[in-house]
C-alpha cells in the first residue's frame, strides 16, 4: 500500500521536474538558422571544392608546376600555362575542376608548395545539370574579386 | 418561438465560429509553442510571427481532393469526420462563458456535454472501421478502449464536483464557487464540503481531459511511430481538416469544463475586474498547458495508459467520491 502511493507520488514529481525544465527551455533562445535568410560561418577545416588563391596584386599565385595535376587520384584537374616574352615565370591560363569526380581528398592542396589553392566555404552548389559542375576556377577567381 | 430559435442560429453559428477560429489559431499557438520549447523558431514565414499560417493551410486542405480509399465504407467514410466536428460545435451550446454569455443553460448541462464528449469516440472507431485499413483498425480499436477507460473516473470526479454544488446546472456550479477563491472547487476549503482532496481530483480530471481529447501522451489512437496516422491515414482534405479541428475543438472544451468545474468559471480572485475575461484567461492557460504537456512528454504505452486509469485513477477518484459524500454528510 505504501509501495503504491510511494510510485504515484515519484510518478507525479518526476512529471512536475519535466515540465519544469521545458518551462525553462520555452524562454531560451532559438538555437537554429533559418538557411536561405541566414547562414552559419563555416569552420575554418570546411572542404568545399577547391580555389585559386590570389597574391597582393590580385593574380593567382600558381607557377602552373601541375603538381596538382599529378597529384590528383580521379584525374579532375588539368591546367595550363604560359611564359609572356620577357617575363620569368609561367602565367596561369586555365585552371578547370571537374568536381563531378572529386572526392574531396585534399591531395592537390597538399601537393602545392606555393599555397596556390585551398579549399572553399562554397556549399550552394546544387543543380540539375552535370555542366555545372566544370568549374573553371580562373573565372571564379576573377568573379570572386569582383 | 421565434426569437429563441434566432438566439439558437446565432449561438450555433457562434459556436461553430469560435471553434474553427480557435482550432486554427491553436494549431499556430501549437506549434510555434513546440517550436519554443525545441528551441528553434517554428513558422514565420507567412505574415507577422506567422500569423498566415493557419488561413493558408486551410485553403491548402480545402483545395485537395478527398480520396475515398477502394474497399471502403463511403458513407461511414464521409460520417466520420462530421461526427469528430458535430458534439464539439454542440457542446458550445450550453457552455456559460459569463452570466449572460450562454447560449442555451440547461439544468442538466454536466450531462449532456459528457454525452456529446463520448460521441467523439463514435468518431475515431467509424473512421478506423470505414477506412478498411489495419493500422486504422488497430488504432479505432485503442481509442475506443481508452476513451472508455478514461470516461469513467472523469465521470466520478465531476459527479464529486456536482454532488459539492448539489446541481447539474453549470451556472450553478459557477455560482456556488464565486464567492472568493477559497471556494473555486480546486481550493473548496471554505465550500460546501471542505474537502483537502480536491487538487487531486482537479489533477484526475485535468489528466482524463488529455486522455478523452486524445492528446499527447495518451494520443494512442494516433500513434505516428506505429500506426502512420491511426484513424485519419487515409483522409485528405477537409476529412483530415475536420478531424484536426474536431480535435482543437475537444480541446476548448475539455479546457472550459475544467475551469467551469473547478476553477470558478469566470469568478475572479479577489474580486478583480470582474467579467468574461476571468473566464477566457483560465481557458487559455489550461489550453498552454495542454500545449506544454504535450511537447514534454513522450507516449504512454497502450498498457501504461490502461494501468494508469483502472489502477491509479479510477480507485482514487471513487475514494474521493465516497470522502466527499461523507464530508457533505457531516458538515
Amino acid at each position: 500500500m505504501v509501495a503504491y502511493f510511494t510510485e504515484i507520488f515519484t510518478g507525479l514529481m518526476s512529471l512536475f521536474i519535466g515540465m519544469g525544465i521545458t518551462f525553462k527551455e520555452f524562454f531560451k533562445p532559438t538555437v537554429t538558422v533559418s538557411y536561405p535568410y541566414e547562414t552559419l560561418t563555416m569552420s575554418a577545416r570546411y572542404r568545399g571544392h577547391i580555389e585559386l588563391v590570389e597574391d597582393e596584386e590580385g593574380n593567382p599565385q600558381c607557377v602552373v608546376c601541375g603538381l596538382c595535376e599529378k597529384a590528383c587520384p580521379s584525374d579532375c584537374i588539368s591546367l595550363a600555362g604560359e611564359k609572356p616574352e620577357g617575363g620569368k615565370k609561367k602565367v596561369l591560363t586555365k585552371y578547370k575542376l571537374d568536381f563531378t569526380k572529386c572526392s574531396l581528398c585534399g591531395s592537390c592542396v597538399e601537393s602545392c608548395s606555393f599555397g596556390a589553392i585551398n579549399f572553399s566555404k562554397d556549399y550552394n552548389l546544387a543543380s540539375t545539370n552535370k555542366e555545372d559542375f566544370y568549374f573553371d576556377l580562373l573565372k571564379r577567381l576573377e568573379e570572386r574579386k569582383k | 418561438m421565434r426569437l429563441t430559435l434566432l438566439n439558437v442560429i446565432i449561438a450555433v453559428v457562434l459556436a461553430i465560429a469560435f471553434a474553427a477560429v480557435n482550432a486554427a489559431y491553436l494549431v499556430w499557438a501549437e506549434r510555434r509553442g513546440a517550436a519554443r520549447i525545441q528551441r528553434r523558431p517554428g513558422p514565420n514565414i507567412n505574415g507577422p510571427f506567422g500569423l498566415l499560417q493557419p488561413p493558408l493551410d486551410g485553403i491548402k486542405l480545402m483545395a485537395k481532393q478527398l480520396t475515398i480509399p477502394g474497399g471502403a465504407d463511403r458513407i461511414m467514410f464521409i460520417i466520420a469526420p462530421v461526427l469528430a466536428m458535430f458534439p464539439a460545435i454542440m457542446s458550445f451550446v450550453t457552455i456559460p462563458f459569463s452570466d449572460s454569455i450562454v447560449a442555451k443553460n440547461m439544468n442538466v448541462g454536466v450531462l449532456m456535454i459528457f454525452a456529446f464528449a463520448s460521441m467523439g469516440s463514435m468518431s475515431l472507431l467509424i473512421a478506423g472501421w470505414s477506412s478498411r485499413n489495419k493500422y486504422s483498425m488497430m488504432s479505432s480499436v485503442r481509442a475506443v478502449s481508452q476513451a472508455v477507460a478514461y470516461e469513467i473516473p472523469m465521470l466520478i470526479t465531476a459527479i464529486t464536483v456536482v454532488m459539492i454544488a448539489g446541481s447539474a446546472d453549470l451556472t450553478e456550479i459557477v455560482h456556488q464557487q464565486s464567492k472568493s477563491i477559497l471556494h473555486w472547487n480546486i481550493f473548496p476549503l471554505l465550500g460546501n464540503s471542505h474537502n483537502i482532496l480536491m487538487p487531486f481530483s482537479f489533477l484526475i480530471f485535468f489528466m482524463c481531459t488529455l486522455a478523452e481529447t486524445n492528446r499527447a501522451p495518451f494520443d494512442l489512437g494516433e500513434a505516428e511511430s506505429e500506426l502512420v496516422a491511426g484513424f485519419h491515414t487515409e483522409y485528405g482534405s477537409m476529412g483530415f481538416g475536420l478531424f484536426f479541428m474536431g480535435e482543437y475543438a475537444n480541446i476548448v472544451i475539455g479546457s472550459c469544463m475544467t475551469t467551469i468545474l473547478f476553477l470558478g468559471g469566470w469568478g475572479c480572485p479577489f474580486g478583480l475586474f470582474p467579467g468574461v475575461w476571468w473566464f477566457i484567461l483560465k481557458l487559455y492557460l489550461l489550453i498552454a498547458t495542454f500545449i506544454w504537456i504535450r511537447w514534454t512528454f513522450p507516449r504512454t504505452t497502450i498498457y501504461g495508459l490502461l494501468n494508469l486509469c483502472w489502477k491509479i485513477l479510477i480507485p482514487l477518484s471513487l475514494f474521493n467520491l465516497l470522502f466527499t459524500a461523507g464530508l457533505l454528510k457531516v458538515f
